[in-house]
């Protein structure tokens, strides 16, 4: 039995200690915004955040988070409308949209570390984070758009 | 590649002509849109259609409009980024004159009524641009008709705007003539034919940028993807595949240490009278991470099929002799010519062989199928890009008409051509027969990239001679790969010179729309490949090898005659006799792939000087197939380190002439992608056969491009009011001759192999 918080709620889950979180959120708990790709950390695609740090769910065991509060694309923000969100749609990022529940965590948590990216910061965060159809482009400036949208709210208070 | 074209796939987009024309003629009337019950809306959580408000219009089978004036578009086409349904259901909507915020999609599941269901060859927008223009001005006509006797006006004062017909002051809006009306208006075949499409300057929607209706769920988490597919009971299941892909067989299995994984069930071998997954094992049990460990922990030992001791070398080296045997393979039809003469009589003459290694798709969303049966129906819950390939072998695999099988629609975690092979679905189906409850099966990434239908590795030799005045005389193209057509569609082989088939995805881009005197196209079908794999159509198909070949040997040839390459290409485009275009889709021919080249060249900065080590390189393409050209040119300028032999990509200049551009933001974020596919190829990705399975299978050793290594985009399109062609493929197919082009303008190194690796580039650095 490991308990730990998802979104805000209270989850215990009776799975062996070992079990990857990614199929706990997705088959045991029910939300498949999170997506499985390469099973070894290296897409980005299982992108959630625990404790806030971004973290690849398909190479973290469940019980590694006990007692965590862990944050999935279905609770970044309780409307579906964090800026990262708001510029993703903004410059439709999505194509497949495969990956995008990992790129917009990945890129929701950068923001936190870097409320100003450079690009050289966003090739060093996000290079962890594949994209087939590549979006790339996209990504970068939607990065850009909700830096400046989350500046100017700072400094407006 | 015409010839295909002209008898199977017009022929087919003619039938579904016909097939409005008889909805139209035959039932012209009220009804409940049976669509909603099987189909998916990529706008909806979970994908479940809104039920329609009350009683529908539908004059067709491709759309209906309820009594609220909502619009539902039905897509045969799958989503799986191209915001297909976006561009097909403004088609419909802007000759209906319905707003977008009226317009919903739903992508079908299989039914025989929606005839060839097929997404690939960048043709969904091409193909359905007629048969959707006049669906919706069928639905218009009508909806002015009743609009005016419901207002008592007669319809010529009548016309139709915003989702209502107006007349003088006063108008009625469409959903309450759906309410209020009787819609009997009907039309002959011949009337329908002759249906008015609107003059470009009245467009509404064609060519606007409005929101993808596919975005909104992607962004929180809401879409559903084949790998969300879920039904109560289910077990899942994940294979032990065979040390071959085709021809393996089982003798033992022992799963002794899998049964003390918690969850574990049974390991089945698969009973498949298809022969499409020959020597796979099942796993099953109760929970996926339980089907994986107890997969690692099951031992099968097989009899391995043909092909278990093929390398990549062996593939190459067998296309090598095969293209030196003049009779192997077919020869297309491009006009003719005696080569042989033009090379016996010529001043010089010039000869190359340019090879491309093995790629993997590696779509993120491994392949993955939900199989059950209920009511006597065999329900297969998957994104697939080609339904109509794969239903009559999922009924011969379950030994069931094709008639008690449906394939349910979902969005699909990237495509670039591997789910138009559905082979994936055959193992979860028979899986899921054999348990008699429902079985999903995922497959990891290294089982997905094992059980890939891989790009062939390709080998091609061409050859240009020329006169005493660097005049080209004639010209020469022989390809050798693995040929997926043949291997999982043979009935799509058209037929070259003297009757022989071929495949037309793995040779089209070789009979380009250049002036070459006498013209050989030889294809030539590599069957050790076939044998030892199944060989896939992946994002741009053949023009994805044989243009790489192509205009990195064009570039040679013209610095073989000591020209320009740009002005060289140019002379060649000069859009005579076969190269002159013809309507629908290729009016203008060779002039317009000339104008892309010349526009790119500018953009660019051809000619300009460049720093040290830097150069700019150009090719072009018309992409996919000559009856459906996408010109399109790129400039690329690269630096190259010549101590570490890296290549730096700093700039890609991309012009597109796609005639009318009806999804302008999709047409740049497709472009945006084939582009990037393409340099991926070029520098980043590619596997090796050993031991006839491919040798990288994840991403610690397979290295498609990151967010660092995107170059600065410069895309453009040449506005057109010309018939629209495909725009998902084209930009893939310059891009590695451009990079090669550009690393011998930046330091004289030749590169004749992808992808292009640092080592290859030192070594091919001109000496001293």
């Amino acid at each position: 039995m490991t308990s730990f918080t998802i979104n805000g709620r209270a989850v215990t889950v009776d799975v062996e200690d070992d079990t990857p979180l990614l199929w706990v959120i997705r088959d045991e708990i029910g939300l498949t915004g999170t997506k499985f790709g390469c099973g070894i950390g290296m897409c980005g695609v299982c992108t959630v955040h625990v404790g806030g740090r971004a973290t690849r769910s398909c190479i973290t065991s469940v019980a590694a988070v006990a007692g965590a509060a862990v944050t999935t694309i279905e609770g970044l923000d309780p409307a579906g409308a964090h800026p990262v969100q708001q510029a993703w749609l903004a410059l439709q990022v999505p194509q497949c949209g495969y990956c995008q529940s990992g790129q917009i965590m990945q890129a929701a948590a950068l923001l936190k570390d870097f409320p100003k990216p450079t690009d050289q910061d966003i090739d060093a965060v996000m290079s962890g984070n594949l994209c087939r159809c590549m979006t790339y482009v996209r990504i970068r400036a939607a990065i850009k758009q909700a830096a400046s949208v989350l500046g100017s709210d700072a400094t407006h208070g | 590649m015409a010839r295909f074209h002209n008898s199977d796939a017009l022929s087919q987009a003619l039938t579904r002509r016909g097939f409005l024309v008889t909805s139209v003629g035959a039932s012209l009337a009220f009804g409940f849109p049976s669509a909603a019950e099987a189909a998916m809306d990529p706008a909806t959580p979970d994908g479940i259609p809104p039920a329609p408000a009350g009683p529908a219009f539908e004059p067709t089978l491709w759309f209906a409009m309820d009594g609220d004036g909502m619009v539902t578009v039905n897509i045969i086409r799958a989503e799986m980024g191209q915001h297909v349904g976006t561009a097909l259901a403004r088609i419909l909507a802007d000759e209906l004159e319905v707003p977008w915020d009226k317009v919903r999609i739903t992508h079908v599941d299989t039914d025989p009524k929606w005839g060839l269901m097929v997404t690939g060859g960048s043709w969904s927008v091409w193909q359905t641009w007629p048969l959707f223009s006049r669906a919706g001005a069928a639905g218009r006509l009508a909806l002015i008709e009743e609009g005016a006797r419901l207002m008592a006006v007669s319809p010529e004062g009548c016309r139709a705007e915003g989702g209502a017909v107006v007349a003088g002051d006063q108008s009625i809006a469409y959903g309450e003539i759906v309410r209020r009306g009787t819609l009997t208006r009907r039309y002959s075949p011949e009337e329908i034919a002759k249906l008015p499409i609107k003059p470009a300057s009245e467009r509404r929607l064609v060519g606007r940028p409005v929101a993808a209706l596919d975005i909104p769920t992607k962004i929180n988490g809401t879409a559903r993807y084949g790998i969300d597919a879920k039904v109560d009971g289910m077990v899942y299941g994940r294979p032990k595949l065979p040390p071959t892909r085709n021809g393996s067989k089982v003798s033992a299995i022992d799963d002794s240490a899998a049964r003390n994984v918690k969850g574990y069930l049974r390991s089945i071998p698969l009973e498949d009278p298809s022969d499409t997954v020959p020597g796979w094992v099942m796993v099953v049990a109760e929970t996926y991470p339980a089907a994986i460990r107890a997969a690692d922990l099951v031992k099968v030992t097989w009899v391995a099929g043909p092909g278990a001791a093929v390398s990549e070398k062996d593939l190459q080296d067998h296309g090598t002799k095969l293209i030196a045997q003049p009779d192997a393979g077919a020869v297309l039809d491009t006009g003719g010519g005696d080569t042989q003469a033009a090379f016996r009589a010529a001043q010089s003459s010039l000869e190359q062989t340019y090879t491309t290694a093995t790629v993997l798709h590696f779509q993120l969303e491994p392949v993955n199928a939900l199989a059950f049966e209920k009511d006597g129906l065999f329900e297969i819950h998957t994104g697939n890009q080609w339904q109509s390939l794969i239903m009559p072998t999922l009924a011969k695999a379950l030994g069931r008409p094709e008639t008690s099988i449906v394939m349910r629609t979902y969005l699909i975690g990237g495509g670039f051509g591997r789910r138009l092979n559905g082979d994936y679905a055959v193992p979860a189906a028979l899986t899921a027969k054999a348990l008699g409850r429902p079985v999903k099966m995922v497959l990891t990434r290294a089982d997905d990239a094992q059980f890939d239908s891989v790009r062939s590795p390709s080998v091609q030799t061409l050859r240009m001679c020329f006169d005493k005045t660097g005049e080209v005389t004639a010209m020469e193209h022989h390809a050798a790969a693995g040929w997926p057509t043949q291997v999982m569609a043979p009935f799509f082989m058209p037929k070259g010179l003297g009757g022989a088939p071929y495949d037309p995805f793995a040779i089209a881009g070789a009979d380009h729309w250049y002036a070459v005197g006498a013209q050989k196209v030889r294809a030539i079908s590599n069957d050790l490949a076939n044998a030892t794999f199944r060989p896939g159509w992946l994002r741009s198909v053949g023009p994805g090898w044989t243009n790489w070949a192509l205009e990195s040997f064009i570039d040679e040839a013209a610095h073989h005659i000591k020209a320009d390459p740009v002005a060289f290409r140019l002379k060649l485009l000069t859009g005579a006799g076969r190269n002159a275009g013809s309507a629908p889709s290729a009016v203008g021919g060779a002039r317009r792939q000339a104008e892309v080249v010349r526009r790119a060249a500018a953009a660019a900065g051809w000619g300009s000087a460049l720093p040290p080590d830097t150069g700019l390189g150009l090719a072009t393409s018309f992409g996919q197939e000559r009856d459906m050209p996408t010109w399109v040119a790129c400039a690329a300028r690269v630096h190259v380190d010549r101590k570490t032999g890296v290549v730096r990509v700093e700039k890609l200049t991309l012009v597109t002439d796609a005639g009318t551009v009806v999804d302008p933001d999709g047409a740049r974020a497709q472009t945006e992608g084939a582009a990037l596919w393409g340099l991926s190829m070029a520098l980043h990705e590619g596997t090796a056969f050993e031991k006839g399975l491919v040798k990288d299978t994840n991403l610690d050793t397979y290295t498609p491009l990151r967010i660092s290594d995107v170059p600065e985009l410069d895309i453009q399109f040449v506005d057109s009011t010309e018939d629209p062609v495909g725009l998902g493929e084209p930009a893939t197919t310059v891009v590695a001759p451009a990079i090669a082009n550009a690393i011998f303008a930046a330091v004289g190194a030749r590169l004749r192999h992808i992808p292009i690796t640092p080592e290859a580039v030192r070594g091919a650095l001109p000496k001293g």
